[in-house]
């Protein structure tokens, strides 16, 4: 966390100095959020990391909100609900915003690893980083099931059922621990309250990891769709104003995205049954989870065994932590992978199978696809990807991020003009 | 395309300020383009604020229990009863002719808030007013029968001392104002409409 240029002028202001010198605020967001030196070449597939910071953020302002009218009580929850639709000023915005703003933090958390898988930014030096990353993915989706069991709708309700009920697949103690976390010997009451407590609880967990997510970003920066480290300056531009106005685009079109659902199509992501209050005695026909879920749902059903399924749905996760090991090339960047890279989209296409499989019932042909497409799955990750490393002919690596930018606009780099420039204007 | 990379280069500011310069120390265009985007910003974050600060105030069920109505028939001359409007005390009081009097000859000049008695009730007998001590928030004394009513024969605010009169009007003590007089109609003889 060295400041990247000890020759930074002094603050101007007075009082940001005096401030400064005793905490050093100021310099450390000018180190961070100005000055940062950042690869010049980051495409678009590197908003996504800001975008699902700004979700997070949205999320936890439009909860905090909500939290002030919900009431997390079995013989209220659900009205209450409906009350912030229907009563509370403009509660019904807020909750849209809520209820699909999970659905685009997902989504913008999915791209943002797939772009991680395609351009190797889960290799050396940035393998805690990566984890970490994974880390919050593995805390996002207990947090986002947590609060689909607020509602206390039927949906809320079974779901809420069914994934504790998991537990029970737990060699001998499953029974005593999962009514440990009911509180009882079904969901009820106690288990709606320590869900709103847990469901307020997370999101800063998330937070806190998303901070040393970011120190370990901070400490090697940005990949960049080369996978080559900046050589120089020539390689890299400060993050204000250019990656700033870069990423407050990518706000504008994500807003544009997520708004389109808020206000043009806000139940796109639910379950009509979930509008019926929770019922103990009667189970929806069909239990879907949300779609972010899916493809891990379809590997839960896959396995015909119970605990080894959910072995397998936690371990369709956990997997990922250890993706830096299972890719051995030296070559990050699948642009320069050519067999990885055809691969990777195999690897998307199945995911998206698995989520496709997710919503159907469980009858066949479905099953059958859903064990192929699982059984592919983890093949992608223990066979195909470190074979691929081991035997792939990768194409020639650019000298440094300067040399391929020119390239690509045909053109000579431009190298060490940046030092001559600086010494001309000192 | 060079125009980026060499301010890029050489840092934003010094091409800013030489870009000044040319102008003759007016704005730059880019000035403009950060100073209108700033204010759009701005005009966004106020807009996007407004339904979260909106959202707490009182929703539409709660205003939709905001007007009372009230049955007066039932109280006989000198009785008082206390009704709850928007989760408040309001004393309703049917005063005697005797009190009548009293809070009608009161010298209004020598009120610490001057307000005569007519403009305290729509009609003499029914005086209307939120129970609520105008010092700190208490409920003051006076309505039941052998609650202490204060040296002006009204109320009597145990928690500071204050005492109000047969209009409610302080007399005494550190409230600062007379009870307050709900907004209410009277929408027949013995049938008032609180709010």
């Amino acid at each position: 966390m060295t400041a990247h240029n000890p020759a930074s002028p002094p603050f101007r202001n007075p009082v940001i100095r005096w401030v400064d010198y005793r905490l050093p605020v100021f310099t450390f967001m000018r180190d961070h959020l100005g000055d940062y030196q950042t690869p010049k070449n980051l495409s678009y597939m590197w908003n996504f990391g800001s975008l699902a910071g700004i979700a997070l953020v949205v999320m936890i302002l439009t909860g905090i909100f909500l939290a002030m009218h919900y009431q997390p009580n079995v013989n209220g929850a659900f009205a209450s609900v409906e009350r912030i639709m229907r009563d509370v000023n403009y509660g019904w915005l807020i909750r849209y915003l809520h209820m699909n703003g999970a659905s685009m933090f997902f989504l913008v958390v999915y791209l943002h690893t797939f772009r991680g898988l395609y351009y190797g930014s889960y290799k050396a030096p940035r393998e805690v980083l990566w984890m970490l990353g994974v880390l919050i993915l593995f805390t996002m989706m207990p947090t986002a099931f947590l609060g689909y069991v607020l509602v206390w709708g039927q949906q809320s309700f079974w779901a809420a059922t069914v994934i504790t009920s998991m537990v029970t697949a737990v060699p001998f103690v499953g029974e005593p621990i999962v009514e440990w976390l009911w509180g009882g010997f079904a969901v009820d009451n106690p288990t709606l309250n320590r869900f709103f407590a847990l469901h307020y609880l997370m999101p800063f967990v998330i937070v806190g990891i998303i901070a040393i997510h970011l120190w370990a970003l901070h400490m090697h920066r940005s990949n960049n769709p080369t996978g080559v480290e900046p050589k120089g300056p020539e390689d890299t531009i400060a993050f204000h104003p250019y990656f700033t106005v870069k990423d407050l685009l990518g706000v504008a079109a994500f807003l544009i995205v997520y708004l389109g659902f808020v206000f043009f199509a806000p139940n796109f992501f639910t379950e009509p049954d979930n509008y019926i209050p929770a019922d103990p005695l009667v189970t929806p026909h069909q239990i879907v989870p949300e779609w972010y879920l899916l493809p891990f749902y379809t590997v839960l059903r896959a396995i015909p065994h119970k605990l080894t399924g959910v072995i397998a749905m936690v371990a369709a996760i956990a997997i990922l932590f250890l993706m830096p090991w299972l890719d051995r090339s030296p070559v990050k960047s699948a642009r320069f992978r050519p067999l990885y890279r055809m691969f990777f989209w195999i690897f998307l296409l199945d995911c998206l199978i698995l989520g496709y499989l997710g919503a159907q019932t469980a009858e066949e042909p479905y099953v059958t696809a859903g064990q192929i497409a699982t059984f592919y799955y983890f093949a992608h990750f223990l066979i195909i990807v470190p074979a691929v490393s081991r035997f792939e002919k990768t194409k020639p690596v650019p000298e440094s991020i300067s040399v391929d930018v020119a390239a690509r606009e045909g053109r000579r780099p431009r190298r060490g003009v940046g030092t001559k420039k600086k010494e001309e204007v000192a | 395309m060079v125009n980026v990379n060499s301010a890029t280069l050489a840092g934003a500011e010094p091409s800013d300020s030489r870009e000044r310069e040319k102008t003759g120390g007016e704005g730059t265009r880019r000035d403009f383009l950060l100073l209108a985007a700033t204010a759009v910003g701005a005009v966004g974050a106020g807009l996007a604020a407004w339904p979260f600060i909106s959202s707490m105030r009182p929703a539409a069920d709660t205003l939709a229990e905001a007007t009372l109505e009230v049955d007066l028939s039932p109280i006989e001359t000198g009785q008082a009863i206390t009704v709850v409007w928007r989760k408040k005390p309001v004393f309703i009081r049917h005063r005697t002719a005797d009190e009548i009097q009293k809070a009608e000859s009161q010298n209004v000049a020598e009120l610490r808030d001057p307000q005569p008695d007519s403009e305290r009730v729509k009609k003499p007998e029914w005086l209307v007013m939120i129970g609520i001590c105008t010092h700190l928030g208490c409920i003051p004394l006076g309505q039941q029968p052998n609650d202490p009513t204060g040296n002006y024969g009204g109320w009597f605010c145990p928690c500071h001392g204050s005492h109000y009169d047969e209009s409610g009007r302080i007399r005494q003590g550190p409230a600062p104002r007379n009870l307050a007089i709900p907004q209410y109609e009277f929408i027949d003889d013995t049938t008032i409409r609180l709010g």
